[in-house]
């Protein structure tokens, strides 16, 4: 059960009560993990399980429906010549494409996500941003992958934070809600172990780390690190949130890495698109490509995939 | 007193993209002189080099491509010049792992940086020797210009170790393309040191790739790679059989070592592709 706050006093004491975090420790065990080496068949099955995981992404002003119908056509069967290859999660794209998106993919059992709420800086009213996260549900979204405003983070009004995310979620009805901290932007890993539990606190359903549009995007640390929040939340309350790694994961290495940062930490409960989401682009292409040299037992060409 | 001084080490490393990494397997093996005494410990690459190093020139060969054929000529030429200053060492190491007398190492480092130039002048002709203008039945005009295959794996010959090297690597990279060679397994260094004067050299990282170790291990990785368009069999030896059909499986242009050098210009033509095309006469 989500503990009820009452009022920014409450909740800046519970976020004060988490213990900092230890940065050496983090990082070292972040990239401990990242040594483990995932061979032959494991590989397999952890590339399968990571394409299942891939929220598609096109987010950029170039956009346009010609994109996003190819993007969900490859979504939906990311190999054209290998159908045991399993669909992707989620494609996310911005709320004025939703409707488009949601016309191709029809009834599949891949979901349509929108980014929202002034995204990716988040710099507008909150009028702007409820209108922007209706707009978007109506028009199918399935997901909301929302920002939450950094300024007012980092000046300390978490009142504001947490309000936000309330009112967001609720505007978003039956839709998912995925909270970006931006943790590029956050500065410290204390603070984004305490967004962290703000945003869950508020009522994410998943947690998300970055926009991708700053230079700093996901790290295995910060993973690691929301990871454990999620761990201690769920410890906490019962809740079951999900974590969402986005921005600059481009190789299956990588993805494969950041599986076993959430079996290591969460367990094998959260290997599931229910629970741990990649928000990538050209992800998809590199394990898809990995995927052919375990079958064929040569490296493979990149452009024997298509860009989006 | 004596004030010995200590010897400065130098450890032999890969050419990948400009860098010079130690292999990522960690392994190394021993190279020996001609006469049979310890050389030099080589890093011995593995697949993962090899594949990192395609990758690399995969990325390079357009930057490479979209210089103009003066300015690649430049910096081939450039390389000469790096050579030139650097020929005594050039000559110990072919003396070293050819076992020449010195007189003849001479001759071969001498021929070599020659045949460098020789390219170097190369870059802008191209067009003209291998393209043309074809006669057609309409007011158009017809072209047809050479263009690099692209990726090409050198297997370098196994004895010339630098001489043989320059002719090899030199000619697909004078027509535009990027190149992963592997380098003569038992005399690297010459290839190391030419592949040392590249990062000096204006090329872009990653035009030139050197991976040294064991040939018939790394081979078959290069010729099975579909990302690699071309593949030059000069040194594969007995192996260059099974090479040309995995590289067939990929449609790769492939190179058999030739009986005897019957054209100069056979290398240059080995590694191109040609474009055809078409333009309105007038405006």
């Amino acid at each position: 059960m989500l503990p009820k706050i009452a009022s920014e006093t409450e909740l800046r004491s519970l976020l004060s009560r988490l213990s900092g975090v230890d940065a050496v420790g983090v990082e070292a065990r972040a990239a401990k993990l990242a040594t483990r080496s995932i061979k032959k068949s494991s590989k397999m099955q952890a590339i399968d399980l990571a394409i299942s995981m891939v929220d598609l992404t096109t987010l950029e002003g170039a956009d346009t429906l010609g994109r996003v119908r190819s993007l969900c056509t490859k979504a939906l069967r990311p190999d054209p010549f290998d159908s045991s290859v399993p669909a992707v999660a989620a494609v996310c794209v911005y709320p004025d494409l939703v409707a488009h998106a949601r016309s191709v993919l029809g009834d599949s059992s891949v979901a349509v996500a929108s980014v929202a709420t002034a995204f990716p800086s988040g710099r507008a009213s909150l009028a702007v941003k409820l209108l922007d996260v209706r707009e978007a549900v109506a028009s199918g979204a399935d997901e909301i992958d929302m920002v939450i405003d950094r300024g007012a983070f980092l000046s300390g009004r978490l009142g504001q934070v947490f309000d936000e995310i309330v009112a967001v979620k609720a505007a978003c009805g039956s839709a998912h809600l995925k909270v970006i901290l931006e943790t590029g932007e956050l500065v410290t890993y204390d603070n984004v172990r305490r967004a962290s539990w703000l945003a869950m606190l508020g009522g994410a359903d998943f947690i998300k780390t970055s926009t991708g549009k700053v230079a700093v995007a996901a790290t295995t640390p910060v993973a690691l690190i929301m990871l454990e929040a999620v761990r201690d939340f769920a410890e906490a309350t019962g809740e079951v949130i999900g974590v969402k790694v986005a921005g600059g994961i481009r190789t299956a290495k990588d993805a494969i890495r950041y599986l076993v940062l959430v079996n290591e930490t969460v367990g094998s409960a959260w290997l599931t698109p229910q629970r741990f989401r990649f928000g990538a682009s050209s992800l998809l292409n590199d394990l898809l490509m990995q995927r052919l040299k375990q079958q064929r037992g040569a490296y493979v060409r990149a452009d024997e995939f298509s860009g989006d | 007193m004596s004030k010995k001084r200590l010897e400065v080490r130098k450890t032999y490393k890969l050419l990948i993209n400009g860098a010079f990494p130690r292999s990522e397997s960690g392994r190394t093996y021993e190279v020996k002189t001609a006469k049979g005494a310890y050389w030099a410990n080589i890093a011995q690459g593995s697949k993962k080099d090899v594949r990192e190093a395609v990758y690399a020139a995969r990325v390079a060969q357009p930057k490479w491509w979209a210089a103009s054929a003066y300015n690649r000529g430049q910096v081939i030429y450039r390389l000469a010049e790096m050579a030139e200053s650097r020929r005594d060492e050039l000559t110990e190491h072919v003396q070293v792992a050819e076992g020449l007398k010195t007189k003849e190492a001479q001759a071969v480092v001498a021929r070599s940086i020659d045949r460098i130039v020789w390219y170097a002048g190369w870059t802008d002709k191209i067009t003209q020797v291998f393209g043309g203008a074809n006669p057609v039945a309409g007011p158009f005009f017809n072209f047809s210009m050479p263009v690099p295959s692209g990726v090409i794996a050198v297997i370098a010959p196994q004895d010339s170790s630098l001489e043989g090297f320059v002719d090899a690597v030199l000619a697909p990279v004078t027509v535009g393309n990027s190149v992963v060679v592997l380098a003569s397994e038992r005399r690297p260094t010459p290839a190391l040191l030419l592949g040392e004067m590249t990062a000096t050299s204006d090329f872009p990282g990653g035009v030139f790739n050197i991976v040294t170790g064991i040939t018939s291990e790394l081979a078959s990785t290069l010729a099975t790679h579909e990302d690699v368009d071309g593949l030059d069999l000069e040194g594969a030896g007995a192996q260059a059989g099974e090479l040309a059909v995995a590289g067939a499986a990929t449609i790769k242009r492939v190179l058999r070592p030739a009986a005897s050098d019957d054209s100069s210009l056979r290398r240059l033509r080995a590694f191109v592709e040609t474009s055809t095309v078409w333009h309105t006469v007038g405006q």
